[in-house]
């Protein structure tokens, strides 16, 4: 860049917001990494549109989910102060002290969903209760005086923010200058209280949404981090000046609401007016989303069974955060389209079959180096195969209806296998898995029906009561009458006919007589030999008794369910281009997902001559790329002894230090040459 | 502020010696330079120090040292409070008042502005203890204000604690001490009895009063809880009178009523289990009070996998002995009885001697020998770690330096690491030394 100044000196130069070279940069990125150029761009395009329907879809179900929790809350953000203001003159209200409205927010130990819930919390909160909320973060807040002052400078900006109009500027007073003290904020809400009251009534419109003397809310977001001194403090100050303006807290806690009475004296919790409030389980919470986002045909990405497998156990083992869960999802969407050349077809199959005609040679190559396509190839009789490995348009043909099968299978699969789920989640010990994420993956990675856990299921299916037996019935009919698959109407017929029988049966028990059991008979003998004849008799008749109807019906209705799975639930690896929309490399998914530090450290500190090695490579490519000198065994000297100071530098600067289980190990190898 | 209609039981068990210094001596005369009230919560010292203030209607300053949480609030606080005293209309034009030197000049200004030289104004810091953690400077500057101002003006602290625990090590000006004694049963009953509700009679409730005191004043001797308590229960106490079941005589049928009702409030409301918005919402509602958990009913915490792995690693290595570990971790570790290798000072329990810090490598140790599969130590199991600390589930100990090892404690107790450790099947009963 050029100046027009004649003068030496510095200049600044602004840089000019482009939003379009940014996002080239990223598809540049995208570009580079591939070993394969093909259909970079488009590949990137999709891989963005998908990313953000992801997002949305997610936000969308996050909102729903926390929807219940937010009516409460502002039910109870309405009940909180109405009762003082509706009876004010009573005795009651007069004599007993008033305590500060609490609402103690139990969110669970994933710390890092927190955000987004109070984010949304306090949008919710802004757009039908209050503009006044203040949301304090213990790490900003070490003393009541950093408290205060994050209170104030929330609470006077946000008023400025709602209704921002010229008139208004003379409330901008600089914030250092303000006495950071309770009166000052109460001036405040009575001043601003004041002027939405006398607003013109043009204005009147944007402040209507919020409630007559609106709460001022005070969210704590982390309760545990915060220290005992700073929230005693606050509450103790606050509960002078409660009186005067309409103040509710929230406690954001992450463990469990007993932390309240751990970190605030009795003489201190006697002052709030606590009432608990509990967010959905973390679990329930990713139950829905792999419910909505991954079973279903919405998406044409799919996650193979140890991708998923690898993102439930971070999610189990680790974390329990849902935030997290979707963000490894969006990596292995990325890392999909940016590793896989083919993965240009992942899109809806309409525009995928357009896309399979105007695929490039070296396309077609990729394609037929497909595992499961050269699988399929020999399938087929000689002369397909020679137009498959060699005409480029017969390919094209097939692979549109190869996907075409695809979209079919998937179709189908989601709807039976929560058919399947129907019946498994209610078997005791489940020795399919509670969860249908569990199932999911039992069906993804191997043929389920060869499965020791599906063969005891299937028994254990065989002896259900009837009553179960039609509940299930009627909730599979459901699900297959909801769902788009074509197949279904005459599953769907023969399930009914089911239900039919079990009706008739159920008619034929009612006319049917009692005959006397052989247990009443048992009864009476009271002889030894007696009964252990009859004991022997009964065993033996019961195992050539004949079935009755109902356990015929039931056998047929479990062999019915058991044809269905073994047609529609073959695990997708053994379809043809599934590896066009299934990810499937976990390896690098857990590469990226579960770093291993120490590990590394260790390996690095504990081999001298590899950090050596390293250190010289690093060195010699900094210097210039000139120098083959990192090829060779032998280290050069100078850098052999750059390297020695180095090391010494770094521990006398404490950066390492030499363990105390390998002390001579250490030693001898990094500095014998010396 | 919050202003309660006089009382005058309140006062009159109070000992004598402000009010009638106050009222006896004239207005010009100069009193003593600063006094030290002192008593247990709400024995009435804020109360009466109000009363007497305002029925007299000397010149005064009321400051609560709480919520002037700086020097520099307290001293503009004071200020503003005394340019505002003849004038109703709060003007507050904040005087940046930084230092005592300067609070000294600007009160003196304040005193001939507002015409108070020829009186005794009176400052009162209430919760004065907040004072000691402020500058070293303003306690005593504070208890010799009369002399440094060289008018006349008495400071009064009010506080909780006694005055020895106020006293700094340079010595300063020694104030004139007063206590407040806790009221008696009779004085409560008394006290509380003063303020029925207008539509039923004086002695109607003085009976409840006595109720209400037979059952919590066992646990609580606080004046302005008990009055709280008195509120929250009264509808329910009137019940039968209002249903016409029986007469405000009726003593004993209206103790039957009531004594179970309160008796179930001392173990809810009372404790804050329950919030009082909810008690009385469950009066109303006649509903049984399973319908509301109390805050304790909710103690259990859900955690990751490996996190309850680590906080049970945490709790061993927090409570055994770290020469025990062998025995307890390692397969063929011989026999080792416990007489054999008990120290002396170990044979008190761990468990009564609290938690112990540990270096986070002997955390790992454990972890890895407790679970049943492999756990590679990747960076999530380390960031579990610092989250279970920022939970409050462990504590780091010392400073945090970069080159040792960080030290934690573990911070749960026994009842709530059996429940987690039952999650997971472990028997921890079986690891502990103690139980050994």
């Amino acid at each position: 860049m050029s100046t027009r100044s004649l003068s030496k000196g510095c200049f600044v130069f602004k840089p000019s917001p482009k939003k379009r070279k940014v996002s080239r940069t990223t598809a540049y990125y995208f570009r580079e990494g591939s070993s394969d150029l093909e259909d970079s761009e488009l590949r990137f395009a999709t891989c963005q549109s998908l990313q953000k329907q992801v997002k949305s879809e997610t936000e969308q179900i996050e909102e729903e989910l926390n929807e219940q929790l937010f009516d409460n809350l502002v039910s109870f953000l309405r009940r909180s102060h109405s009762a003082f203001q509706e009876k004010k003159t009573e005795w009651t209200c007069r004599t007993k002290s008033r305590e500060i409205p609490t609402a103690a927010l139990v969110l669970g130990v994933n710390v890092t969903d927190h955000d987004f819930t109070f984010r949304s919390l306090s949008e919710v909160l802004q757009n039908n209760v209050t503009p006044y909320i203040a949301l304090l973060e213990a790490k900003d807040c070490p003393g009541i005086k950093n408290l205060m002052q994050k209170l104030l400078g929330q609470l006077m900006n946000c008023c400025i923010d709602v209704d921002s109009s010229e008139e208004e500027d003379y409330e901008h007073v600089s914030r250092s200058r303000v006495r950071c003290s309770m009166t000052t904020l109460i001036n405040w809400y009575e001043s601003a209280t004041k002027r939405t009251d006398s607003e013109t009534p043009g204005k009147k419109r944007t402040s209507s949404r919020h409630w007559q003397s609106p709460p001022v809310v005070v969210i704590f977001k982390d309760m545990e981090s915060f220290t005992t001194k700073v929230l005693q403090d606050f509450v103790v100050i606050s509960s002078q000046h409660i009186g005067e303006f309409p103040l509710v807290l929230i406690f954001g806690i992450a463990t469990s609401p007993m932390i309240i009475h751990s970190l605030l004296p009795h003489s201190v919790s006697s002052l709030l007016c606590i009432e608990l409030f509990q967010s959905l389980s973390c679990k329930d919470h990713l139950s829905t989303i792999i419910d909505k986002i991954l079973l279903t045909t919405q998406f044409p990405l799919k996650l193979s069974e140890k991708v998923l497998q690898v993102l439930i156990n971070i999610f189990l083992y680790h974390d329990f955060s849902v935030q997290n869960f979707i963000k490894g999802f969006q990596l292995c969407i990325v890392e999909h389209f940016h590793s896989n050349p083919l993965s240009v077809l992942c899109c809806q199959l309409e525009e995928a079959k357009r896309r399979v005609n105007s695929l490039s040679h070296n396309q077609c190559e990729n394609v037929r180096r497909l595992p499961s396509f050269r699988r399929y190839v020999e399938s087929q009789v000689s002369e397909k195969q020679i137009a498959l490995l060699t005409v480029d348009s017969s390919l094209k043909e097939a692979v549109q209806k190869l996907l075409e099968d695809l979209n079919v299978y998937h179709e189908n699969y989601f709807p039976i296998l929560r058919c399947l789920h129907v019946f498994t989640s209610s078997l005791p010990k489940y020795p399919l898995g509670k969860q249908i994420r569990e199932l999911h993956c039992a069906c993804l990675e191997n043929r389920v029906w060869e499965t020791e856990e599906y063969e005891s299921s299937l028994q254990l299916a065989r002896m259900l009561n009837k009553s179960d037996l039609v509940t299930m019935l009627q909730k599979c009919v459901e699900i297959l009458v909801s769902s788009p698959g074509r197949e279904f109407d005459e599953i769907v017929e023969k399930l009914k006919e089911f239900l039919t029988q079990f009706q008739k049966l159920e008619e034929a028990y009612q006319e049917r007589d009692e005959s006397i059991s052989p247990q009443k008979e048992l009864q009476k003998k009271t002889n030894l030999y007696h009964l252990q004849k009859t004991l022997l008799e009964l065993k033996e008749s019961r195992r050539s008794k004949k079935l009755t109807k109902f356990e015929m019906l039931r056998f047929e209705v479990v062999d019915y369910i058991d044809s269905l799975v073994r047609h529609y639930l073959v695990p997708a690896d053994h379809k043809t281009l599934h590896e066009i929309v299934y990810f499937n490399t976990a390896s690098v998914l857990r590469e990226h997902l579960n770093a291993a530090p120490r590990i590394a450290l260790h390996t690095a500190l504990n081999n001298p001559y590899s950090y050596l090695k390293a250190f010289s490579t690093v060195v010699t490519a900094a210097e210039g790329p000139t120098a083959d000198a990192a090829s060779s065994d032998q280290v050069d000297d100078v850098i052999h002894a750059r390297f020695i100071r180095a090391v010494s530098e770094l521990e006398l600067l404490g950066f390492i230090k030499p363990s105390k289980q390998k002390t001579d190990h250490v030693a001898r190898l990094t500095w014998g040459g010396c | 502020m919050r202003r309660r209609r006089p009382r005058e039981p309140a006062i009159q068990q109070r000992p004598g010696g402000v009010g009638v210094g106050a009222e006896r001596s004239e207005r010009q005369q100069l009193s003593f330079p600063s006094i030290f009230i002192y008593g247990h919560t709400s024995s009435g010292k804020t109360y009466v120090m109000k009363t007497l203030l305002n029925t007299l209607q000397l010149p005064h300053v009321f400051v609560n040292c709480v919520e002037c949480f700086t020097s520099r609030l307290l001293l503009e606080e004071i200020l503003i409070q005394l340019q505002n005293h003849s004038s109703e209309t709060r003007r507050a034009s904040p005087v940046p008042c930084d230092t005592f030197n300067d609070f000294v000049r600007l009160f003196k200004q304040a005193l001939v502005s507002q015409n108070l030289q020829d009186q005794t104004v009176y400052v009162v810091l209430d919760r004065a203890e907040q004072l000691r953690e402020m500058e070293a400077n303003i306690l005593p500057a504070f208890l010799r204000l009369q002399e440094l101002t060289d008018r006349n003006v008495t400071v009064i602290l009010l506080s909780e604690i006694v005055w020895e625990m106020f006293r700094p090590n340079t010595g300063c000006f020694e104030p004139f001490i007063l206590y407040f004694p806790d009221y008696s049963i009779g004085h409560l009953q008394k006290i509380l009895s003063q303020n029925h509700p207008p539509e039923y009679s004086a002695d109607f409730y003085s009976a409840y009063i006595n109720i209400l005191l037979g059952v919590f004043y066992m646990v609580c001797r606080d004046l302005k809880e008990l009055q709280h308590l008195a509120a929250l229960n009264f509808s329910k106490y009137c019940e039968p009178v209002v249903r016409k079941e029986a007469k405000e005589r009726d003593t004993r049928k209206l103790w039957k009523n009531i004594e179970p009702h309160l008796k179930k409030a001392m173990q809810t409301v009372y404790l804050r289990e329950i919030s009082s918005s909810q008690w009385e919402r469950l009066q109303c509602e006649e509903g049984e009070l399973g319908q509301i958990k109390g805050l304790s009913a909710h103690a259990h915490v859900e955690l990751p996998y490996y996190s309850k792995f680590l906080l049970i690693a945490a709790y061993l290595a927090s409570y055994n002995p770290v020469r025990t570990d062998k025995r307890f971790f390692l397969k063929h570790h011989g026999k080792i009885k416990k007489t054999n290798f008990m120290k002396k000072h170990e044979k008190t329990s761990n468990h009564l001697l609290g938690p112990k810090p540990f270096p986070l490598d002997r955390l790992l140790a454990i972890l890895y020998s407790i679970v049943d599969n492999r756990v590679a130590p990747t960076a999530n199991i380390f960031s579990q770690i610092t989250s279970l600390v920022t939970l409050q589930l462990l504590s780091v100990v010392g400073n945090n330096d970069q080159l040792d090892g960080p030290r934690y404690k573990c911070t749960v107790s026994l009842d709530f690491i059996r429940a987690i450790a039952r999650t997971v099947n472990f028997d921890i009963i079986k690891y502990l030394y103690d139980f050994l």
